[in-house]
């Protein structure tokens, strides 16, 4: 499997980063390192194997269904690179 | 008392428990020390004010005998921890400015046991990286540095900040981060004693995320008493995190017996890699025999699925990065990138990340998003999710023959010159962590004991790998194998 520099690109979208045209065969022969690094799990054998998905044993643990924080929207915000009027704000997402 | 800063974390509790100095005295010494010490770039963001208040306040706490067991005690906190009012960062600019609000677990755990903070310590990026150079700081620097030879080493990485300031006396003792061996790899370069502990038993709630399956929190310190003195105060039951263990915790400091007879250490032989230095080997070798000298019964023992646990931890860690830091978006927090007239939501997006992250952690963000996209998902996130569950059944085999710890390396090299890896592939960094990443995948306890120093006059470590919640048992082990090697060698003050 080969990264051409149209799948970076689309991979680099989708990640939401923005890279330049002339940074894309750089990104690419890395991800074709990376990727070609990770192709020796295909020699594993791995029939009949469940996927990990909790490394530890342990149920997770259910609560109630009850607000247990909140009512402090100034703390939220504190932070925020452009807040007004009690919200974050961003570029207009809607025409 | 002379020199305070040269104390460890067990024998300044003595002396204040004594009388013998006070907090004031200690965070003084320190504070003084961290100001003559900018060229080992350890701390980033230095908290005199808050280690002044936090120290008189011990010292009034201890006459009343309210003294917590960190009492006046004055730590390094990494900066991937959470301190609320004081920068944290992860070590990235798109966290420029990020205060939070809110103080982590761990951290809050130090300091309801009275510790004191000296400030925040350098890190790679989101704990992305071997060496410290993926830092937004710039580089923390190693105070060890070979015989004769005045290069800058890296102290590793991630957690190089603390290891750094842990082997220059700059802390009693510091926190620290593990996802693929972020704790020890440090520990061994700086010959400093790193633990990761079993996954859940520190709650990760206030850390900033990296790699949530793989990810948790341990101490670097000055000897094996004190980082089971530093577990004990950071781990424990928290219901902000999930996956939190609800097991009570002993007391680890009093498991400290150098006692191992009759233990079974299991030598795993495909942690002979090639290319591997003979004073690695010869140093393992040693190990061994320390560890048999003390009763300890050595077999050897095989986990076959070890080369497979770097590509699978390349799948799995990037897969959960691209997740976690998808949150850094220029929104709420952090840095927001500059935009040009009639820029879009999306724009705002791309702009921010491409500014914010540095290559490394764009890299792997970019890999887990490939490796999770349609099409590919089963064909390397599934599959690696299997193959580790392989892994971890290699060490519930050798623990259910009846090995009680597991003898290798920490790393397959000292610490090796800043910018030696500039040019190299990033899989050439990975392999850095080739002896750690697998106690990650698998869940399990780890920790790095410094034992020799190699022909550069540069210390090397070995790890021991423990069953899962049985830390008391595998520092008691460590403690065994830190008397037997009596390694007390410091660098040399050149900063």
């Amino acid at each position: 499997m080969s990264i051409d520099e149209s799948t970076a690109a689309k991979v680099a979208s989708l990640a939401r980063i923005r890279v330049e045209a002339e940074e894309l065969p750089a990104l690419a022969a890395d991800f074709n390192r990376i990727l070609g690094f990770i192709e020796q799990l295909g020699e594993v054998d791995i029939d009949g194997v469940e996927p990990m998905v909790s490394v530890t044993p342990m149920k997770l643990r259910l609560r109630e269904d009850v607000v247990t924080d909140g009512g402090q929207p100034e703390k939220v915000l504190s932070n925020a690179p452009d807040a007004r009027e009690g919200f974050f704000a961003v570029p207009k997402v809607v025409e | 008392m002379s020199d305070l800063t040269k104390l460890g974390l067990a024998d300044a509790r003595d002396a204040l428990t004594k009388g013998e100095t006070t907090s004031v005295e200690l965070t003084e010494a320190f504070l003084t020390a961290i100001e003559a010490a900018d060229g080992l770039n350890a701390y980033v963001h230095k908290t005199p004010e808050i280690a002044m208040d936090r120290a008189k306040a011990a010292d009034a706490a201890r006459r009343t005998a309210e003294a917590g067991p960190l009492c006046g005690l004055p730590l390094g906190i990494k900066d991937l921890f959470c301190t609320q009012g004081v920068a944290s960062q992860a070590g990235s600019r798109i966290l420029e400015g990020f205060k939070p609000e809110y103080e982590s677990t761990v951290t809050s755990k130090l300091w309801d046991a009275g510790a004191v903070m000296l400030g925040k310590l350098n890190m790679d990026e989101f704990a992305m990286g071997s060496s410290n150079e993926t830092s937004t700081y710039g580089p923390a620097v190693n105070p060890w540095r070979q015989t004769g030879d005045d290069k800058s080493l890296t102290p590793g990485g991630s957690s190089g900040g603390s290891s750094a300031a842990v082997a220059a006396d700059l802390c009693l003792a510091a926190t620290a981060t593990d996802t693929g061996g972020s704790i020890r790899q440090p520990a061994a370069f700086t010959g400093t004693v790193g633990l990761k502990p079993t996954y859940g038993r520190c709650s990760r709630w206030g850390i900033v995320a990296f790699a949530s399956s793989l990810d948790q929190a341990g101490p670097i310190t000055k000897s094996v008493r004190d980082a089971a003195i530093m577990l004990g105060a950071m781990a424990g039951h928290d219901a902000k995190d999930s996956t939190s263990a609800e097991l009570a915790v002993p007391d680890f400091e009093a498991m400290l017996t150098g006692d191992i007879k009759g233990q079974i250490i299991g030598i795993p032989k495909e942690y002979h890699v090639d290319g591997m230095p003979p004073e690695i080997d010869t140093l393992w070798t040693r190990g061994k025999e320390m560890l048999a000298d003390a009763g300890a019964k050595i077999v050897d023992i095989s986990l076959p699925h070890t080369k497979y646990a770097l590509p699978t931890y390349y799948v799995i860690a990037p897969a959960e990065a691209s997740s976690n830091l998808a949150r850094y978006d220029g929104v709420r927090y952090g840095r927001r990138a500059a935009l040009a007239q009639g820029d879009g939501i999306t724009d705002l997006y791309e702009k921010t990340r491409a500014e914010g992250f540095g290559d490394e952690v764009k890299r792997r963000v970019m890999v887990g998003t490939y490796v999770l996209s349609a099409g590919f998902y089963d064909a390397y996130y599934n599959r690696a999710r299997k193959v580790r569950t392989l892994i971890k059944k290699d060490f519930e085999d050798a623990f259910a023959q009846g090995v009680d710890a597991i003898l290798t390396p920490a790393t397959p090299s000292s610490a090796f010159p800043i910018g030696a890896m500039e040019d190299a592939d990033p899989v050439q960094m990975y392999l850095n962590d080739v002896f750690t990443v697998t106690v990650n995948l698998a869940g399990l306890p780890g920790i790095s004991v410094p034992v020799g120093l190699d022909a550069k006059g540069l210390p090397l470590g070995l790890q021991l790998i423990g069953r899962p919640w049985e830390e008391g048992a595998l520092l008691n082990t460590a403690y065994a194998m830190e008397k037997a090697a009596g390694f007390v060698d410091k660098p040399a003050r050149w900063w």
